[in-house]
């Protein structure tokens, strides 16, 4: 393992058209982000499946789900690992949310988004929230052993729903 | 990339909605977001009284709802019945007997412990049958979620989250240290 300290990835700011992808969702299905549009979209990029904080994040989704929904907000949960990791990873943690497989070619999503740690091989723990037209509102890297939370998210969506109600 | 430039902070200020022990005026006030079934919140909760001991009236301690309902399955209905006997004035002696009796949080328990501490048990099993307090425990959980809480337990003293160790040392340094001189 080479021991360069990996450059701080820069992630796409606000403003930006959020980059369109196709990921497994699971082992015999995708999600194409463009089916989206019309509500917002989270995506949390996390590095791995089962390392203890990434754990803790994702279950603070789990928990936080009916406030998002409150926003018609969908989450996904992206990382490296494939489908059949997620899928045992989301079980064992009872996730009711879907976990994206960025794994072929690998980081690919996470390179275009500027959340991919070259020389880690895994993804920054990056949170985007994407309006209903595709254009992303929001984004923020949190260093990789920190819970980046929900609080973030909500300002945002609360941000991007606050646009939309009528004058 | 540094960590969070501004520590995160309480979204809703401490006020008349809230269970307080200590004085209004108290030099420092703690606030505490915690889950009845999650094993580390019940590991505070002698530190929590030791400090409490220890500071006397120079310490206000808040305590608000943040149940972990995916992975603790009681821990909604446990929040919902201390809520619920605080409608009878006794919130706190529930949270003590809740935290000191964690593996016993299931329905039957909780009626059993509103029996216990007096409290008027018909009214108690019909408002958490039917719900009453849920709202209550949801908007202290998302006034958690929007101030930073990730996790049970998380800590606020005077309204700025507390990231370091929460063991009995370190939190009273911390609440010592932010008193005004």
């Amino acid at each position: 393992m080479a021991d360069a300290t990996p450059l701080a990835a820069s992630p796409l700011p606000p403003g930006t058209e959020a980059p369109d992808f196709t990921l497994h969702s699971a082992p015999d299905q995708t999600v194409s982000l463009r089916d989206y549009r019309g509500q917002p979209v989270i995506l949390a990029f996390y590095p791995a499946d089962w390392s203890p904080v990434c754990g803790d994040q994702m279950a603070l989704y789990n928990e936080v789900l009916s406030e998002f929904a409150g926003y018609g907000a969908q989450l996904f949960g992206i990382s490296v690992d494939g489908a059949w990791c997620h899928r045992a990873f989301a079980d064992q943690r009872k996730l009711r949310f879907p976990l994206l497989a960025d794994f072929e070619p690998k980081g690919a999503v996470a390179r275009r988004y500027g959340a991919y740690r070259d020389g880690d091989g895994f993804s920054e723990r990056a949170l985007f929230v994407i309006d209903g037209e595709g254009i992303i509102r929001w984004s923020y890297v949190s260093p990789v052993d920190v819970n980046p939370g929900a609080d973030g998210i909500l300002r945002a969506l609360d941000a991007v729903a606050g646009e939309r109600t009528p004058a | 990339m540094t960590k969070r430039a501004a520590a995160a902070a309480l979204t809703l200020p401490v006020g008349t909605r809230d269970h307080i022990q200590g004085p209004a005026d108290a030099a420092v006030t703690l606030v505490e977001y915690g889950d009845y079934e999650c094993p580390h919140c019940g590991r505070a909760y002698p530190i929590i009284k030791a400090i409490q001991q220890q500071m006397g009236r120079r310490l206000r301690f808040v305590y608000r709802n943040f149940p972990l309902r995916e992975s603790h399955p009681h821990a909604q209905h446990a929040a919902e019945a201390a809520e619920a006997a605080g409608a009878q004035g006794k919130f706190w002696e529930m949270h003590d007997r809740l935290f000191e009796r964690q593996f016993a949080l299931d329905g039957e328990y909780l009626i059993e412990y509103a029996g216990d501490l007096g409290l008027d048990v018909a009214r108690f099993r019909k408002e958490l049958g039917s719900g009453v307090y849920e709202p209550r425990v949801r908007e202290d959980f998302r006034s958690g979620v929007t101030s930073g809480v990730n996790g049970t337990p998380t800590f606020f003293i005077n309204g700025v989250r507390h990231d370091d160790s929460w063991e009995l040392e370190p939190l009273l340094a911390a609440l010592e240290e932010a008193i005004p001189a």
